[in-house]
């Protein structure tokens, strides 16, 4: 195995297992406000592993919720952009002709987009909540990957047990999504984890500008907002979150990258 | 190779005309409206004002109606004019467009200056120690959140160093200085927020230039040079690099959008006085006339940024020309 995926893969479990058990991992309740001048904004501490914020909440408590918040709208964008762009590229490519041009338009629209713009607006417009955040985000992602499943597409709809299908008379959507669909998930597989490290992203900079998840509920981005405005006296509450998006991205795109080179030969020879 | 690029530039209309489309409907079918935004649910003003001011900017026509009028005058480069402070919208974007390029264009220089000498030397010396590192500062450069490792940033070198400035681009004093300080203020300015875009875009042309030395370096051809006793350093350079960094132009396409998606949250933070804030302002302040002038003109930059990398592509590389 390789020592990339292994490092990201244990992060990621790692990861997962905090948001599973949040309620046990976490020392103090993540909503609990101590609003004694001695309460807040105390450094780390043993008491207070990353010390606490400005309402005098325990920040590790708050992250390890937070966690939750990141993975979920990690998988659950992503899983809706796989679903649009394994759809699209499928049918495009086993079709071709004018469905391929149509939807071929349609992803060089989403590829020109100023996609960040856009999440923005309707997200501002809509109304920041997890909800929207995740849906927002799985709709302007997909072009990438349903170019790559086209690709895909193309090359595999040519072979042998393809027509062998369809002369035994298998009907158009069973073909692309039983038949084709199977041999061409693996660039989709690393397109979709390097994706979920980018919506991880997109998500900790929108709760950046107060668009993501909305306080009290918390999360790594909105922990980072709050903190930003006394970052020349309680570094801790902008460095942690900070460390903990950027470890969780990490570990998503050292996966990607490491299935990347296992599945391109070219790239892994010398190994 | 003419009818190539006229074929490239008709392309661009279409595409102006699909975005702007989407970006006119996801905006005036959401909810929330300038209007309410404006007066809310202020007693003091009438309905004869509210209505009043929803016909100043067709906001009582059907959408398809209003999309047609906003469209015609776009042709004319009319975007119409702000809701805020009733400035013509191209105004307002013209005088805050030359800050955004010229942050994204130092910061492209940059990024390809540091990029790619990064990834020829992996590719050259892989798995060594350079290599290894190197790929490390990359991802985590990649991975690090834009806005944060500007804070931190702003923290140590603004706060604790008090090294450069952590805001704006040109402040009040400059009006004193003569024109060499001038430009060495603003390039004092420009220092946090180029570092933050070119951490953030080292990760994608490093691996892309290594990936594709790597891949050039299995040719026959360079195996020919090797056989027949090149030094190392000419088969590097002459043979390996030239056919290598071809694809690399298609990449400046393909970096430019990200660029811009990035200005609007890093010129937010640095207080820059770029289009990326005016955006980020104008969708604050349900301005509709600007966001719409802000989408599309970023929009017109990506198509002429991977326009221009298209170009470059088949200008270079012939076979692109007569394949299409």
């Amino acid at each position: 195995m390789n020592r990339r995926i292994t490092f990201g893969i244990t992060i990621i479990i790692i990861l997962a297992l905090v948001a599973i058990f949040a309620s046990f991992v976490a020392t103090h309740d993540p909503l609990e406000l101590d609003l004694s001048l001695e309460g807040r904004l105390q450094g780390p501490s043993p008491e207070h592993f990353f010390g606490t914020d400005n309402l005098g909440r325990d920040v590790f408590s708050r992250m390890v919720y937070g966690t939750r918040i990141s993975l979920s709208v990690g998988f659950i964008a992503v899983f809706i952009s796989m679903v649009i762009g394994l759809f699209l590229g499928g049918v495009s490519g086993y079709f071709g002709g004018w469905v391929d041009s149509l939807i071929m338009r349609i992803v060089e629209v989403m590829y020109c987009f100023p996609t960040f713009f856009l999440i923005m607006m309707v997200i501002t417009f809509l109304g920041a909540n997890i909800v929207n955040v995740m849906v927002v985000i799985g709709l302007t992602s997909w072009a990438g990957l349903c170019r790559l499943v086209r690709a895909e597409f193309l090359t595999l709809r040519e072979r042998d047990f393809v027509h062998s299908a369809k002369v035994q008379g298998v009907s158009d959507m069973r073909i692309i999504f039983r038949h084709i669909l199977p041999n061409a998930m693996a660039p989709v597989y690393v397109s979709a984890t390097l994706s979920v490290g980018g919506a991880i992203l997109v998500e900790s900079a929108l709760s950046f500008l107060g668009l993501g998840v909305q306080v009290p509920t918390p999360s790594w981005g909105n922990i980072l907002t709050a903190g930003k405005n006394y970052i020349d006296y309680a570094w801790w509450l902008t460095f942690f979150p900070g460390v903990a998006i950027l470890i969780t991205v990490l570990s998503f795109n050292l996966i990607g990258e490491g299935l990347r080179e296992k599945l391109d030969p070219k790239l892994s020879e010398s190994r | 190779m003419k009818n190539y690029i006229i074929k490239r530039l008709l392309f661009i209309i279409p595409m102006l005309v699909g975005i702007s489309c989407i970006l006119f409907v996801v905006m005036h079918l959401a909810p929330g409206d300038p209007t309410s935004m404006r007066y809310g649910l202020n007693p003091e003003v009438s309905e004869s004002a509210r209505a009043n001011f929803n016909r100043m900017y067709d906001l009582d026509k059907p959408i398809p109606v209003q999309y047609w009028r906003w469209i015609k005058r776009f042709f004319t480069m009319d975007f119409g004019k702000s809701m805020i402070d009733d400035r013509p919208v191209i105004e307002k974007i013209m005088t805050r467009l030359p800050a955004t390029i010229l942050l994204q264009a130092v910061s492209l220089l940059v990024v390809f200056c540091i990029a790619i000498p990064i990834g020829v030397i992996s590719a050259v010396k892989r798995n060594s120690l350079f290599d290894r590192v190197m790929t490390i500062v990359v991802f985590i450069g990649y991975a690090a959140p834009a806005f944060w490792l500007a804070l931190v940033l702003i923290f140590l070198f603004g706060f604790k160093m008090q090294l450069f400035p952590v805001s704006g681009m040109t402040p009040w004093y400059t009006a004193y200085l003569d024109e060499g300080a001038k430009i060495k203020d603003l390039l004092w300015h420009l220092v946090l927020p180029v570092t933050v875009t070119a951490i953030g875009s080292l990760a994608s042309l490093s691996r892309y230039s290594r990936s594709s030395m790597i891949e050039v370096m299995g040719e026959n051809y360079v195996l020919t040079a090797r056989a027949k006793g090149l030094p190392e350093k000419r088969v590097i350079l002459n043979h390996v690099l030239r056919n290598a960094l071809l694809p690399i132009v298609t990449v400046l396409g393909l970096t430019l959008p990200v660029l811009i998606s990035g200005s609007f949250i890093l010129e937010t933070i640095f207080a820059w006085p770029g289009m990326g804030r005016l955006g980020y302002e104008a969708i604050m302040n349900y301005d509709y006339p600007v966001v719409m002038g802000v989408g599309v003109i970023a929009t017109v930059l990506t198509l002429l940024g991977i326009f221009l990398s298209d170009i470059t592509y088949a200008l270079v590389d012939p076979r692109i020309r007569f394949n299409k």
